[in-house]
């Protein structure tokens, strides 16, 4: 278990979400505490501050970032059925969300981490977003695949978590690990990829203030096919290097070597940033879709359009090369 | 009603419906918005893989003829394989249009430069990306199929030679295959599929062929012992 830093929140951030939930609903949570058997369950719940009903499932108290895009976010509809989650079923479509009551994350969530770092350690949900403020974070979301969404994430920095963690000098990247259950996973059963899902950052793209630790999808906890309870979400790189439902991090001096880009290392490159100038080898980047329009029309920005705030972190380097 | 009434007027006009079934499913979803967020993925995929099962289908059509001894199969093949093409047609006007021309931001249709334009940009892709020239040189191998699917063009063409053409169905169905297998990103459930159905659709043909081959030599030496 990690030593919890000082509580960054504001005492009046507490007692708002107190005023947040009202008498009715209060009795209800505390009904549900009496009759749940496992602890940790509540524990969890409490942390998301998920007491309140939400359209699909648990609410989560947030605020809003001004690192949000003003653009207006995909359905949660088209957010929660349309996904590339081949540890459920391999191929973006809608099979994910079929699937996904086949993944229930366990309670208590843990999270091993290891390496380079002196808080070595399993941690659990509940542990890491103590002290935690969740955010609304509202993201343009590029996929490989050459289409894009604009997705209301939920999360707080992967930096503030790493800090926590306390990496070493010789910690160069993050290498995150995908949960590895073949019962719960049906597409882990398949020789598909090399299972588990592996990917990695550099340590200044872990750290950069957009790359976040995502725990749910406009306001409510993430749903098991958008890789809950715990992903990465790093906008400016395309969708597969967010990785869903970790399980382990790791602190490395060496580049980690992500599941893509061993599947396909003329397809797939360890950076995987938003380029419209580096084409995916059987499509062009330069456009894409914007769902649910068919028209493969609108251009691809660098860095998807985050280049002011993350360019400076690869001046220097052939983007062409390092793809 | 004669069977040969009953194929004309019941069982072809019966299987020309059931075949645009899919063409208007799809259609159907795309005007009422309810093929989830991916409508373009939804009618590209639905129209390719349509493509494949046309092409097998007509594959189909001989051995079943021979295995059965019902000729009347043989009826229906014109009309499989022109499903075929037309899913074909369907799956590269959408990659023209939705891909292509929408790259160039919809330029007038009726300008000489956005005929150049887009006649570039799909001869690029075409040249650049090694799936997509399979896959048009299978739609190039069904255009002239069906082009010379008409009786007249039979007998332009003569039996002999006609016959020899349309063998290209075999490279439209391996090639459309190929397509499939090299469009995919890992999983290779689907493209294994359609191989090992195209793949033993020909294997009847080709035991079928050295069956008969075998089979020359061996009656010409029972005609010369019997005279």
């Amino acid at each position: 278990m990690l030593i919890k830093p000082p509580a960054d929140i504001p005492s009046s951030e507490i007692t708002d979400k107190k005023v947040y939930l009202n008498r009715r609903q209060f009795i209800r949570t505390a009904a549900g505490t009496a009759l749940a058997a496992g602890a940790g369950v509540i524990a969890t719940e409490k942390l998301l501050g998920a007491q309140q009903p939400a359209p699909h499932g648990r609410k989560l108290v947030t605020k809003s970032s001004p690192l949000s895009t003003k653009e207006t976010p995909n359905t949660w509809e088209h957010i929660t059925t349309y996904n590339n989650f081949y540890e459920l079923e391999p191929g973006a479509g809608n099979g994910p969300s079929r699937l996904a009551k086949s993944f229930k994350p366990a309670e208590p969530w843990t999270v091993s981490v290891e390496g380079e770092c002196a808080k070595v350690g399993k941690i659990n949900l509940e542990d890491i977003l103590k002290g935690e403020t969740l955010e609304d974070r509202i993201y343009r979301h590029r996929c490989v695949e050459a289409w894009s969404m604009v997705i209301p994430w939920v999360g707080f920095p992967l930096g503030n978590f790493i800090n926590r963690c306390q990496p070493t000098s010789k910690a160069k990247f993050v290498e995150f690990t995908t949960l590895l259950d073949p019962r719960q996973f049906p597409g882990q059963r398949l020789p598909v990829l090399d299972w588990p899902y592996v990917e990695g950052l550099r340590m200044d793209e872990a750290m950069h203030p957009l790359t976040i630790l995502g725990v749910g999808l406009y306001g409510e906890v993430l749903p098991s096919q958008d890789g809950a309870p715990l992903r990465t979400v790093v906008p400016w790189k395309y969708g597969f290097k967010g990785i869903k439902s970790i399980v382990k991090i790791r602190f490395v001096e060496k580049q980690p070597v992500s599941t893509w880009q061993k599947t396909a290392p003329n397809e797939y490159g360890f950076y995987s940033n938003v380029n419209p100038k580096v084409d995916h080898p059987r499509w062009t980047q330069a456009r894409e879709r914007r769902l649910p329009s068919i028209f493969q029309n609108r251009p691809t920005e660098l860095f998807n359009g985050y280049g002011d705030q993350v360019a400076s972190m690869y001046t220097g380097m052939d983007l062409k090369k390092n793809f | 009603m004669t069977s040969n009434q009953a194929i004309r007027w019941v069982l072809k006009p019966a299987v020309f419906l059931a075949a645009l079934v899919p063409f208007g499913l799809l259609v159907r979803g795309l005007l009422a918005g309810n093929l989830g967020a991916d409508p373009l993925k939804e009618i590209t995929t639905g129209t390719g893989l349509w493509t494949l099962r046309f092409l097998c289908i007509t594959l189909t059509v001989t051995p079943l003829r021979r295995l059965s001894k019902w000729n009347g199969a043989v009826r229906f093949r014109r009309m499989l394989g022109l499903f075929a093409f037309f899913y074909g047609t369907v799956h590269l006007l959408i990659f023209i249009v939705a891909d292509r021309l929408a790259g160039l931001g919809f330029p007038p249709l009726a300008a000489w430069q956005t005929f150049r334009d887009l006649a570039a940009s799909i001869g690029g892709e075409i040249y650049k990306r090694p799936y997509i020239t399979v896959g048009f040189t299978a739609w190039v191998c069904m255009l002239a199929l069906a082009a010379t699917s008409t009786a007249g063009m039979i007998r332009w063409l003569g039996g002999k030679r006609w016959q020899r053409l349309h063998r290209l169905v075999y490279v439209a169905a391996i090639a459309g295959v190929v397509h499939y297998w090299w469009s995919v990103k890992a999983d290779l459930r689907g493209p294994q599929t359609y191989a090992v159905a195209v793949g033993a659709l020909l294997v009847f043909r080709i035991v079928w062929w050295a069956r008969a081959r075998a089979s020359v030599p061996a009656r010409r030496a029972r005609r010369a012992a019997a005279s």
